[in-house]
């Protein structure tokens, strides 16, 4: 097998409900066939992986504070299409479980059983004032464009 | 040597193999894992992964309608 195909690196960029379904989806699909998987977590995807799940005031000043319960955690990112104020991811969720696919806290449970290595976008923290700490300890590193590419060197990046 | 069975014929992609892998992993070196899954997607995959990362398919068998049994040696 050549280099190239057996390395996936995922940038998540979008903190949809849907957008990160299918960024776990294919990050425990691959490292199940034997690739070595990794994330990055920007902007919006930071949500995905803070460890309040819920919507919490956390930051320095009043626009973090603010800000970041706006965001939310795990719990509450909101589908893409169709959200009806929340409303939506939990249904779907519902019919996920309904038709025996996996739901996105049992892909991310796999992806971690998995081993699938996390990361962390540096400059995306700061603007938006999260600290490792407020993020899942699975996360191995904050890193930067420079670090991301050495990590994903000689793999496929994908960024959703 | 012992053997793990695992069924994932009501599982969907990428849970079948998915599973089958963290059960792969929790075995040691000579232990079996038997799989009981469905015709089509998770049949054609699972064997052919399985093997492309050195696992050592024993058998693949009919169990009765859609359902099969794979035996996947580590």
């Amino acid at each position: 097998m050549p280099a190239s195909s057996k390395k996936l690196s995922i940038i998540s960029f979008s903190g949809d409900f849907d957008k990160a379904i299918a960024v776990f989806t294919l990050a425990t699909g691959a490292a199940a066939v034997g690739r070595e998987v990794k994330i990055f977590f920007t902007f919006w995807g930071l949500n995905i992986v803070r460890k309040n799940k819920w919507r919490s005031f956390t930051g320095k000043g009043v626009l973090d504070r603010v800000f970041n319960f706006l965001m939310g955690g795990l719990a509450c990112l909101p589908l893409s299409r169709f959200n009806f104020l929340g409303l939506s991811p939990r249904l779907m969720t519902y019919m996920m479980k309904k038709n025996n696919v996996a739901t996105l806290p049992e892909l991310i449970e796999s992806a971690n059983a998995l081993g699938v290595q996390l990361f962390a976008c540096e400059m995306a923290m700061v603007i938006l004032g999260i600290k490792k700490e407020d993020l899942v300890p699975e996360i191995r590193s904050v890193t930067g464009v420079a670090g991301f590419l050495e990590e994903a060197k000689d793999g496929e990046i994908l960024f959703i | 040597m012992k053997t793990v069975q695992l069924d994932v014929t009501k599982d969907h992609c990428p849970m079948t193999f998915v599973k089958a892998k963290v059960a792969l992993t929790r075995l040691e070196t000579g232990d079996r894992l038997e799989v009981l899954l469905t015709e089509g997607e998770p049949l054609d995959n699972l064997p052919r992964s399985a093997t492309e990362q050195g696992y050592k398919v024993i058998s693949v068998e009919p169990v009765g309608g859609v359902i099969h049994r794979v035996t996947i040696e580590k």
